[in-house]
C-alpha cells in the first residue's frame, strides 16, 4: 500500500507539486491521471525516492520514505520514465544486475527471470544483446528488471507509452495479472482509455493538484457527463494534453 | 559492500565487450606514450650521433681571401661549399644552418699582424643548428690560438704567457643524470596513460548512464548512491590503473631498444622503479579517476562530459611545464603537491636519485588525502537530486 500525504514539491518558482495526497492499495490498480507537466513525473519520483518532497510524507507499507528510503524502494518495483538498458548486455544480464542489487541469490535470480520472461512473453529476447531491441521489447525488458524482487507494490510512470497496439495490450493484460495476484499497482498516465478501461480508482491531477479521487463510475456520476473522456474535460477545464 | 561489487564487475563485464575503450585501455593508453617517446629519442640520439661524425657543411663567401683558414677548416672536418647569394636571408629561412663570411680586407689584416674578422652569420634561435654553430665556432678558434700560438713563439715569447689561467673541467653528471633530462617528460606520459585509460569508464558510468537513461532506474535499487559511486569508481580505477601497468611495463621494455648508452648515459627501468612508481601513482590514479568522474557528472551528454575531459588532460602538462621552464631544485614541499610529487618522484628514480622514505610517505599521504577529498566531493554531488534526472 503507498499512502502519499500533502506533497509538495517546487522547481523555483514553479510549484510542480501542491498539496498532493492519496492512497494506492493493495490488489488494487490506481490511475494517477493528467494532461503532460501536470506533476504526475515528479510525484512519482518522490514516492521511489529519487527526490526529497518540500512539505508532506510518503509511506510505502507503512515505511516512511524520509526515515528509511532504502526500505521504501526495497518494497517498490518502479518503471520510470527513464528506462534506458545496458546495451552491450544481454536482457538476462540487465535483469539479473538489478536481481544481483536487490540482494537475491542465485537460485532466487533464476526462477524469477524464467517466472517474467514465461509472463512477460519474452523467451526469444532474453539471451540477446538489447542494442537494437524495439521500444516493446525495452519495455519489457525494463519491467522485468523492476519487478525482479517480487515487489508488493509497483509503480508505472507511462507503461503504454511508444507501445503498438499489440504491445499495449499485452502490457494492460499484465498489469491486470498483477492486480488478481493482489499487487498494489499504480501508474500514470495521459490517455484517459487504459484509465478507465484499468483503474478501481482514478487520481486525477492537474497543474499539480488533485482534483478527483474516485471510482470510474464515481467520477462519470459526480460530473453527470455521459462518457469518462468528458468528465476527465470537465474536471480538469480544458482538453489541453489529453489523448483519447 | 556485497553491492559494490556487484556495480563494479558489471561495469568491468559491460566495457570489456566494448572494444573502443579496450583498445584505449590495453593498446593506446599504454603503448602510444611510450612509441611516441621512443621514436623522439631515437631520431634525436641519432641526430646527434650523426652530426658528430659527419663532415661540417659551411657555406663560405669570400673563400679565395683566406685560403690558408680554408685549408685548416678544411683538415678539421669541414665541408666548405658555396655560400647562398643572401646568406642573412637564407639563415633566417633556414635553408643554411650559419655561414662564415670573409672579407676582402682579411689577408692585408693578417698579414698586418692585427685582428683579422671574419663574419659568422647564424640564428641563435635556431635549436637545431646549435650543434653545427658550436662545431664551426671551436674550429675557428682552435685555428685562432693555434696561429697566436705560432706568433707568441716567433717573437721568442713562450705561447703559455697567454694562458695565465687553465681551465680543468670536472663533471659531476654522471650516466644516469645526463638521462633524467632527455627523460623528463616520462611522468607526463604515465599520467596521461592513467587518464586515457580512465576515461571511458568515468564518462560511460555518469553521463553515458544518463545519456541513456539508465540512471535513474539504477537510483531505484535499495542501494545507496555512495555505493554505487564506490563501485564505479573503482571499475574506472582498475582500468586506469591496468594502462598505468601496462604503461610502465611498455616503457621499460621500449627502454631496452633506445641507443642510450651511445649518448653515455644510463637509466633505471628495473623492478626498483616500477614498483616505486606504482606506489605513488596509486593513490594519483584514484585522484584522477574522481575528478574525471566529477567533470563527467555535470555534464548532460556524452559529448559534453568529453569535451570537459579532454580540457582536464591539459591540468597534468602544468607541473611538468613548469618543471621544464623553471628547473628548481627539488624541495621537500613538491613530494606533497598532487602531480608535482609524482612528477619529481619519477624523475629522481629514474635518474637514480636516492629518495628518502619519508619523502616518498609525503607524495602518498598528501596525494591520498588530496583523492579522499575529491571522492567526497564526487560522492556529494552524485547524491543530489538532479544528478539523476536524464531531461
Amino acid at each position: 500500500m503507498i499512502e502519499v500525504t500533502h506533497l509538495h514539491k517546487a522547481f523555483g518558482k514553479v510549484q510542480a507539486v501542491d498539496d498532493v495526497s492519496f492512497i494506492a492499495r493493495d490488489g488494487q490498480i490506481t490511475g494517477l491521471l493528467g494532461p503532460n507537466g501536470a506533476g504526475k513525473t515528479t510525484t512519482l519520483r518522490m514516492l521511489y525516492t529519487l527526490m526529497k518532497p518540500d512539505r508532506g510524507s510518503v509511506k510505502v507499507d507503512g515505511i516512511d520514505a524520509a526515515i528509511d528510503p532504502l526500505g521504501v524502494r526495497r518494497r517498490l518495483g518502479v518503471l520510470p520514465d527513464a528506462r534506458g538498458l545496458y546495451k552491450r548486455l544481454s536482457a538476462r544480464e540487465n535483469i539479473d544486475y538489478f536481481g544481483r542489487l536487490q540482494g537475491l541469490d542465485t537460485a532466487t535470480r533464476a526462477s524469477r527471470i524464467t517466472e517474467l520472461s514465461a509472463a512477460l512473453d519474452m523467451g526469444d529476447i532474453l539471451d540477446r544483446r538489447t542494442e537494437g531491441f524495439s521500444q516493446g521489447q525495452r519495455v519489457k525488458t525494463a519491467i522485468a528488471r523492476a519487478l525482479i524482487h517480487g515487489p508488493t507494490n509497483v509503480i508505472l510512470d507511462e507503461p503504454t507509452n511508444g507501445l503498438d497496439v499489440m504491445a499495449t495490450r499485452a502490457m494492460r493484460g499484465f498489469m491486470r495479472e498483477l492486480k488478481a495476484q493482489g499487487h498494489c499497482v499504480l501508474f500514470s498516465s495521459h490517455i484517459m482509455q487504459e484509465v478507465g478501461a484499468l483503474c478501481d480508482r482514478i487520481v486525477v491531477i492537474a497543474r499539480g493538484r488533485v482534483v478527483a479521487d474516485e471510482s470510474p463510475e464515481e467520477l462519470r456520476a459526480q460530473t453527470g457527463a455521459a462518457s469518462l473522456e468528458d468528465a476527465f474535460v470537465k474536471i480538469i477545464g480544458s482538453e489541453e494534453g489529453l489523448a483519447a | 559492500m556485497n553491492a559494490m561489487f556487484v556495480v563494479f564487475w558489471k561495469e568491468i563485464l559491460e566495457n570489456l565487450r566494448d572494444r573502443r575503450t579496450v583498445i584505449n585501455t590495453l593498446l593506446t593508453g599504454p603503448l602510444m606514450a611510450p612509441l611516441m617517446f621512443a621514436l623522439i629519442i631515437n631520431a634525436s640520439i641519432s641526430r646527434e650521433l650523426a652530426k658528430a661524425d659527419k663532415p661540417l657543411p659551411v657555406p663560405v663567401v669570400g673563400a679565395e681571401h683566406a685560403p690558408n683558414l680554408i685549408a685548416a677548416l678544411k683538415r678539421s672536418g669541414a665541408e666548405i661549399k658555396d655560400a647562398p647569394a643572401d646568406p642573412e636571408k637564407a639563415v633566417r629561412e633556414q635553408d643554411a644552418d650559419m655561414v662564415l663570411r670573409i672579407p676582402a680586407a682579411f689577408a692585408k689584416s693578417w698579414t698586418d699582424g692585427e685582428p683579422a674578422q671574419v663574419e659568422l652569420v647564424y640564428d641563435e634561435s635556431q635549436r637545431d643548428a646549435q650543434g653545427s654553430v658550436a662545431r664551426l665556432r671551436g674550429m675557428l678558434e682552435a685555428y685562432s690560438q693555434q696561429n697566436g700560438a705560432l706568433r707568441l713563439v716567433a717573437r721568442g715569447i713562450a705561447p703559455s704567457v697567454m694562458r695565465p689561467l687553465a681551465i680543468a673541467e670536472r663533471d659531476q653528471s654522471t650516466a644516469q643524470t645526463r638521462g633524467g633530462g632527455l627523460f623528463s617528460m616520462l611522468p607526463y606520459f604515465f599520467i596521461l596513460g592513467v587518464f586515457i585509460g580512465g576515461m571511458a569508464l568515468a564518462i560511460d558510468t555518469t553521463a553515458g548512464e544518463r545519456e541513456r537513461q539508465s540512471l535513474e532506474p539504477l537510483f531505484v535499487n535499495p542501494v545507496r548512491r555512495s555505493t554505487l559511486l564506490a563501485g564505479k569508481l573503482g571499475a574506472t580505477v582498475a582500468f586506469a590503473f591496468t594502462t598505468l601497468l601496462l604503461s610502465i611495463i611498455a616503457f621499460s621494455v621500449a627502454g631496452q631498444f633506445m641507443p642510450i648508452d651511445k649518448l653515455g648515459i644510463s637509466l633505471q627501468m628495473g623492478f626498483y622503479f616500477a614498483a616505486c612508481t606504482l606506489l605513488v601513482m596509486l593513490p594519483l590514479v584514484v585522484l584522477l579517476c574522481s575528478l574525471q568522474t566529477l567533470a563527467a557528472a555535470f555534464a548532460k551528454s556524452f559529448r559534453e562530459a568529453q569535451t570537459y575531459l579532454s580540457l582536464l588532460m591539459f591540468v597534468p602538462v602544468i607541473p611538468t611545464m613548469m618543471l621544464s621552464l623553471f628547473p628548481l631544485k627539488t624541495q621537500t614541499w613538491m613530494y606533497a603537491v598532487p602531480l608535482m610529487g609524482q612528477h619529481v618522484t619519477i624523475l629522481r628514480l629514474l635518474r637514480g636519485d636516492p629518495i628518502l622514505p619519508e619523502q616518498l610517505t609525503l607524495c602518498v599521504a598528501a596525494t591520498s588525502v588530496a583523492a579522499l577529498v575529491c571522492v567526497w566531493i564526487t560522492a556529494r554531488i552524485y547524491a543530489s537530486e538532479r544528478l539523476a534526472i536524464s531531461a
